[in-house]
C-alpha cells in the first residue's frame, strides 16, 4: 500500500529566502506523526504548500493517489485534507456550530449550497453539534466564539478542521498556550480522532506531548528535512539535538 | 390609510429593499457604492419596457421583473473588474461604475436625458408591501443557508473560507449580482411608484446614505439592513413632525444636523452597526433561559 501523504523534493522561496528545501519525506496511513523543528524553520510554510495558501516552486504534492499540483485549495478538503492553524483562524463573527459547519463545507453539494442550516435541526447541526459534545465543548454551541477564552478558542479550531471527515488532519502547534488540563483534554480528543482512521500531522515543540501521541517525528531545520524516525530516536539524534540545542549552547 | 402614512410606508419598502441590495455584498466583505447606479439602470430599464410611447408597452408585471433580472446581468458582468479591488478601492471602484451610469443615461435621449422620464404605470403600496416581504423573507432564508454561512465567512477571513472549500471568487460574484438583482427591482419599483425618475434622485448622496444606512444596521444578521433602514426612514420624519409639534423651527429645519450628530455618535458607540451576533445572542440566550426557568 502506498503512503497517504507523499512530498517528493519540494521547494519553496519567498524573494531571495529558500524557506523549504527539497523537502521529501511520507505519510503512511493512520499513522499520527509530529512535525517539529525550530521557530522559522518552514513548519507552518509546509502546512501552508500542503493546503495550497502558495503553490510550490518544485517537486509534488500527493495525496492518497492524487497529484495536487493542479488541484486549488478550495477543492483540497474534498480530496481528504483538513487543518488548522498556529494563529486561531476561527470566523469571530460566527457561532462556534457555525464555524464547525464552515469545517464540513467541502461536503457539501452545490443544492446543498441552498438548503436552510439554521431553521431547524437538520443532519448538519445535528452533526456539528455531536463533534463539539464529543470534544467536550457542548456548553457553547450558539456563542460568537469572538468572545470565548483562548484555550476553548484553540480546541475549537481542531474540531472544525475534523468536521471536514479528512483523511489527513494538520494541525498548527494545537497545544501552544494551552494549560496542562487543557492540553490532557487535547490529547484524549487527538487520540480518539486517530482512533476513527484519520491520519494525524502536528506541528509542536513540547517533546512530551509528541512522545506521548506520536509514532513518528519528522524534524526540519531552515527549511531542510534534518531527520526522520521515532520520537526516541529523535532525542538521541545528534544533528536534532544540534539545531535545538545548538544555540543555546553557543548563548 | 391615510395618503401620508402610505406614502411613508412605501418610502420604507424601497429603502428597505435598496438597503438588501447592499447588505448582500456587504456581508462578504464587499463595500458598495454603486446603489445609485443600480437603481438607475433598474429604474430607466422598468420605465421603459413599460412605456407605450417610448418603449415597449410591457406590463408593470413585466417590465419590473425583467428590470432587476436586466440590472442582475449587469452586475454579474461588471463584478469581474470590480471584484478585483478591495476595501476602499472597491468603493472607489463601485462610485465610478455609478457615475458612469448617471453619465450614459443623462445623455441618452430616448430615455428623456437630464429631463427626466416618466414612468406609465403605477406601483402602489399594495405592490410594494408583498414584495419588500418576499425580499426580507428571501434574504433571512438566503443567510440561514450553507450559502450565507459562506458568504459571512468569505466576510471574516476568505483565506480560511478558501481552505474549507468555499469558492471565495464565486460567493463573491453571487453576492454582487444579488445585490445587484435587489438594486435594479428596487429602481424599477420606484419609477412605477413615483411615475416619474430623473438621474439626480440617485446621485452620489443616495449610494452614500445606502451603505451608511446598512454599516449603522449591522452587516452581521439580516435584521441590520432592516434596523437600518426603519432608522433612516423614520427619524428624520420623526424629528420633522415633533419640531412642527413644539413649534421649533431650529428642530424642524435643522433636522438633518440633528440625525447627523445622532449617526457620528452611534458610529463612535457601535462600530459594529446597531445589529451584532454579539447581541443578537444575548437577546435569544436570556430568552431560552427564562424558557428552561418555568
Ligand atoms: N508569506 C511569506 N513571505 C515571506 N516570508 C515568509 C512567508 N511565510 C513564511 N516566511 C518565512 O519563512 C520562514 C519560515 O516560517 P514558518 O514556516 O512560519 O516557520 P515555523 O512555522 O517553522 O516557525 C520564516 O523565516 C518566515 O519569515
Ligand atoms: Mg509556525
Amino acid at each position: 500500500m502506498t503512503a497517504l501523504l507523499s512530498l517528493q523534493s519540494i521547494s519553496k522561496r519567498f524573494g531571495g529566502l529558500t524557506v523549504i528545501d527539497d523537502v521529501s519525506f511520507n505519510i503512511e496511513r493512520g499513522t499520527r506523526s509530529a512535525l517539529i523543528g525550530p521557530n522559522g524553520a518552514g513548519k507552518t510554510t509546509l502546512f501552508n504548500l500542503i493546503s495550497g495558501v502558495y503553490p510550490i516552486d518544485h517537486g509534488s504534492i500527493v495525496l492518497d493517489g492524487r497529484d495536487f499540483a493542479d488541484i486549488p485549495a478550495h477543492r483540497r478538503g474534498g480530496y481528504g485534507l483538513s487543518r488548522s492553524f498556529q494563529n486561531i483562524r476561527l470566523m469571530p463573527h460566527l457561532s462556534t456550530v457555525e464555524n464547525i459547519m464552515l469545517g464540513q463545507h467541502a461536503r457539501s453539494s452545490t443544492i446543498g449550497m441552498l438548503a436552510p442550516l439554521g431553521l431547524w435541526r437538520n443532519r448538519w447541526v445535528r452533526e456539528a453539534e455531536q463533534l463539539l459534545a464529543d470534544a467536550g465543548l457542548s456548553t457553547f454551541p450558539g456563542q460568537v466564539v469572538a468572545d470565548l477564552p483562548y484555550g476553548i478558542q484553540k480546541r475549537i479550531e481542531v474540531v472544525r478542521a475534523l468536521a471536514a471527515r479528512p483523511k489527513l488532519l494538520l494541525l498548527d502547534e494545537p497545544a501552544a498556550g494551552l494549560n496542562p488540563a487543557e492540553t490532557d483534554e487535547l490529547l484524549k480528543l487527538l487520540e480518539s480522532i486517530s482512533a476513527q482512521g484519520v491520519t494525524l500531522l502536528i506541528v509542536e515543540h513540547d517533546m512530551h506531548f509528541v512522545s506521548r501521541l506520536c509514532q513518528q517525528v519528522v524534524v526540519l531545520n531552515f527549511g531542510r528535512l534534518l531527520f526522520q524516525g521515532t520520537p526516541a530516536a529523535a532525542r538521541r539524534d545528534r544533528a536534532v539535538l544540534d539545531a535545538y540545542l545548538g544555540s543555546d549552547h553557543a548563548a | 390609510m391615510s395618503g401620508y402614512l402610505s406614502a411613508q410606508l412605501s418610502i420604507l419598502c424601497l429603502n428597505i429593499i435598496i438597503a438588501y441590495a447592499i447588505f448582500l455584498p456587504a456581508a462578504s466583505g464587499q463595500l458598495n457604492l454603486g446603489a445609485g447606479g443600480f437603481a438607475i439602470i433598474g429604474g430607466y430599464l422598468g420605465g421603459w419596457l413599460n412605456s407605450d410611447f417610448d418603449g415597449l408597452g410591457l406590463a408593470m408585471q413585466l417590465s419590473i421583473p425583467l428590470a432587476a433580472l436586466a440590472t442582475a446581468a449587469i452586475a454579474f458582468l461588471l463584478s469581474f473588474p470590480i471584484l478585483r479591488t478591495r476595501g476602499v478601492y472597491m468603493v472607489l471602484a463601485t462610485f465610478a461604475f455609478a457615475e458612469v451610469v448617471a453619465g450614459i443615461v443623462l445623455n441618452l435621449e430616448v430615455v428623456g436625458g437630464a429631463a427626466g422620464f416618466p414612468v406609465d404605470g403605477h406601483a402602489d403600496l399594495s405592490v410594494l408591501a408583498p414584495i419588500c416581504v418576499m425580499v426580507v423573507v428571501s434574504c433571512f432564508l438566503l443567510m440561514s443557508t450553507r450559502f450565507g454561512l459562506a458568504m459571512r465567512s468569505v466576510h471574516d477571513d476568505e483565506n480560511v473560507a478558501s481552505l474549507f472549500g468555499v469558492n471565495v471568487h464565486w460567493v463573491r460574484v453571487a453576492a454582487f449580482t444579488l445585490g445587484g438583482l435587489l438594486g435594479g427591482l428596487y429602481g424599477a419599483l420606484y419609477g412605477h411608484q413615483y411615475n416619474y425618475i430623473e438621474v439626480q434622485n440617485w446621485n452620489v448622496m443616495f449610494s452614500i446614505y445606502v451603505l451608511l444606512y446598512v454599516l449603522l444596521g449591522g452587516t452581521q444578521s439580516p435584521f441590520g439592513p432592516l434596523l437600518g433602514a426603519l432608522f433612516f426612514t423614520v427619524v428624520p420624519e420623526l424629528l420633522r413632525s415633533f419640531g412642527a409639534a413644539v413649534g421649533s423651527e431650529l428642530i424642524a429645519d435643522g433636522r438633518f444636523a440633528i440625525f447627523g450628530a445622532l449617526i457620528v455618535l452611534m458610529m463612535a458607540f457601535r462600530p459594529e452597526g446597531i445589529v451584532t451576533r454579539t447581541m443578537l445572542e444575548r437577546l435569544m440566550g436570556r430568552g431560552a433561559r427564562e424558557k428552561g426557568a418555568t
